[in-house]
């Protein structure tokens, strides 16, 4: 027996009034992977994230949680998942022990289960120094890991991230990266929603490239960055008259998109001929290049490449 | 097959109870509207305005203390809206949504927990007029009939800001509106002054205001030691107000 993929969403849309927000999105997400949901402010990230997690129904399209109907068996299926929001939703009126406390037994817990729980969680998370202190006096980061720390109370197969690391310190945010492959090694499915392409690169097995509510590239980190097969050349002339007269030479030799700023010209082309008649024609106008430079793409340039202009 | 599980709707309810008594423990504050403010005006209205309305504070007393009564539990009806209100901008239902809990049980919890602020409001009003002097001329089991009628009908009223709590922008504009609707409805009220007393046209908005109703019911029962007819209204009308507006808030919190 194939086993459920964790996620399995189908043609997902959303309109809120007229507009589309998240527009027939389909992917499929293992388990025990991590896979990153990227994209600019606005794309949509959260809005699927609230559609997987039943805070929101679906226009139209299916969801199925590890084999479940996201819609027909609703209650059930929330004891499959954790949710770690955009915004650390937190009860600042209570303590950190008294916030899992009350979470374990809404999750089901025994008095004692709870108790134990709590505990477990408070030094996993290195809060158990500030465990009996009120939320005004946490930072940041201690929300963050607080929350995230509720979300994993019943240990759930799957654990949502939305944008786990927005607005942490850098030290800070390396500390959530090693907690979400903490959680992985452990078998749990991370879900997570990053406008980092760094984040993206550095987490997911998967990713889900999103712009205006649509999916616009699925895969790898390694095959996105292949998909946007353009490479890029960088030349620096002597001065930007030199720069300005490369243009044109270059611009008939390729296909590609030429930029220049001051006495630097960026090429991007996908066919490697073009270096050859780009160098020949330079030479036919008697234009030498100071210095060359070649590079493969980043995950950057397959993010603006596919959202450029949109936003 | 994947185990799942839900929690059940009276252990989610009873939590969501507890987490209210717990943030009220952290922040006593939340408890001014129903310990001080009672005990204000119950001074204020006794000691101040006996001597032009009744004559004395004793002679008073027997009007003000249902009055006092009526317009705390108004108070602390309104508190569910702000706290409701609260609880969305702070993104804690969001949370609460995802859990494997019965939909409705945040919300129970919330008005499980108003219940217990009603009742401090109504002991708090009663226990300042007795040690001002009023004593329930029918005694003491009337008056705790008209507690549990007042506080009936006080959490009926908490639905109603409960829903309103669901519309509103922000937790301030709740408050301020809920202030002003309280104020409206126990100033136009037969709640400090005697009806007869009043122009004619506004004894005729006072008696059209229901809260003038509810208190005079109160009045009756802790004067007369009887069940008059205008308490089985008030009660028939929480009943009314409760079937119209649980469902109703109910059904908004879950589209929510
Ligand atoms: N409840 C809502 N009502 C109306 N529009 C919404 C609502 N939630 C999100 N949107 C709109 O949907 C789009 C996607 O939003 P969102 O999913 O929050 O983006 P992201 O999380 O990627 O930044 C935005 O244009 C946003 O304004
Ligand atoms: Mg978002």
């Amino acid at each position: 027996m194939k086993t459920a993929p964790a996620i399995a969403i189908q043609t997902l849309s959303k309109k809120f009034g007229q507009q589309t927000a998240v527009d027939r999105v389909s992917f499929n997400v293992e388990v025990g992977e991590v896979f990153a949901l990227l994209g600019p402010n606005g794309a949509g990230k959260t809005t699927i994230l609230r559609m997987l997690t039943t805070l929101l129904k679906p226009t139209s399209g299916t969801i199925q949680v590890l084999g479940h109907n996201l819609q027909s068996e609703s209650q059930a299926v929330r004891s499959l998942f954790g949710l770690a929001g955009q915004y650390a939703s937190v009860d600042e009126d209570l303590t950190a022990r008294e916030n899992l406390q009350t979470f374990s037994l809404l999750n089901g817990l025994t008095f004692r289960e709870a108790r134990l729980r709590t505990q477990e969680l408070l030094e996993e998370f290195s809060l158990i120094n500030s465990a009996d202190k009120l939320l005004a006096t946490f930072s940041g980061g201690m929300r963050r890991r607080l929350d995230l720390s509720i979300s994993l109370i019943a240990r759930p197969k799957i654990i949502f991230l939305d944008e786990p690391t927005t607005g942490l310190d850098p030290r800070t945010r390396e500390q959530m990266w090693k907690t979400i492959r903490q959680l992985v090694q452990a078998g749990t499915t991370v879900i997570l929603t990053t406008q980092y392409l760094e984040e993206a690169d550095q987490l997911a097995d998967h990713i889900a490239l999103i712009d205006h509510g649509k999916l616009v590239a699925l895969g790898t980190p390694q095959a996105l960055k292949e998909k946007i097969a353009s490479k890029k050349l960088n030349l620096t002339f002597q001065n930007e008259l030199q720069a300005t007269q490369a243009v044109q030479a270059i611009a008939e030799a390729t296909n590609g998109i030429v930029q220049q700023t001051d006495n630097m010209v960026n090429v991007s082309f996908n066919e490697v001929d073009d270096i050859t008649k780009i160098l020949t024609n330079l030479q036919v106008a008697k234009l030498s290049a100071n210095d060359i430079q070649i590079k493969q793409p980043s995950l950057d340039d397959v993010f603006f490449a596919m959202t450029v202009g949109k936003n | 097959m994947l185990e799942t599980h839900k929690t059940s709707i009276f252990k989610s309810t009873l939590t969501m109870a507890y987490r209210n008594l717990l943030k009220t423990l952290h922040n006593p504050d939340k408890l001014l509207d129903v310990v001080i403010q009672p005990i204000l005006f119950m001074l204020l209205f006794g000691y101040l305005f006996s001597g032009a309305i009744a004559g004395n504070v004793y002679a008073y007393l027997p009007t003000l203390v249902p009055g006092i009564l009526m317009q705390s539990l108004i108070s602390a009806a309104t508190g569910s809206g702000t706290q409701i209100s609260d609880d969305f901008s702070t993104g804690i239902f969001n949370r609460l949504k995802t859990l494997p809990i019965p939909q409705v049980a945040p919300l129970a919890g919330q008005l499980l927990a108003d219940i217990l602020r009603l009742l401090i409001a109504a002991t708090v009003s009663l226990t300042t007029g007795y040690l001002m002097g009023w004593r329930p001329a029918a005694g003491l089991g009337w008056a705790i009939l008209v507690v549990i009628l007042d506080v009936f009908l006080g959490w009926a009223l908490s639905w109603i800001f409960a829903l309103y709590g669901l519309f509103a922008k922000s937790s301030t504009m709740v408050e301020s509106i809920s202030l002003m609707t309280m104020l409206l409805l126990v100033f136009l009220s037969n709640a400090f002054v005697p009806v007869k007393t009043l122009p004619p046209f506004m004894k005729i908005l006072v008696e059209l205001n229901p809260v003038s109703y509810v208190i005079n019911a109160s009045r009756t029962i802790l004067n007369a030691g009887f069940w008059p007819t205008s308490a089985w209204i008030v009660l028939g009308a929480g009943i009314v107000i409760i079937s119209i507006f649980a469902p109703l808030t109910v059904l908004v919190y879950k589209r929510k």
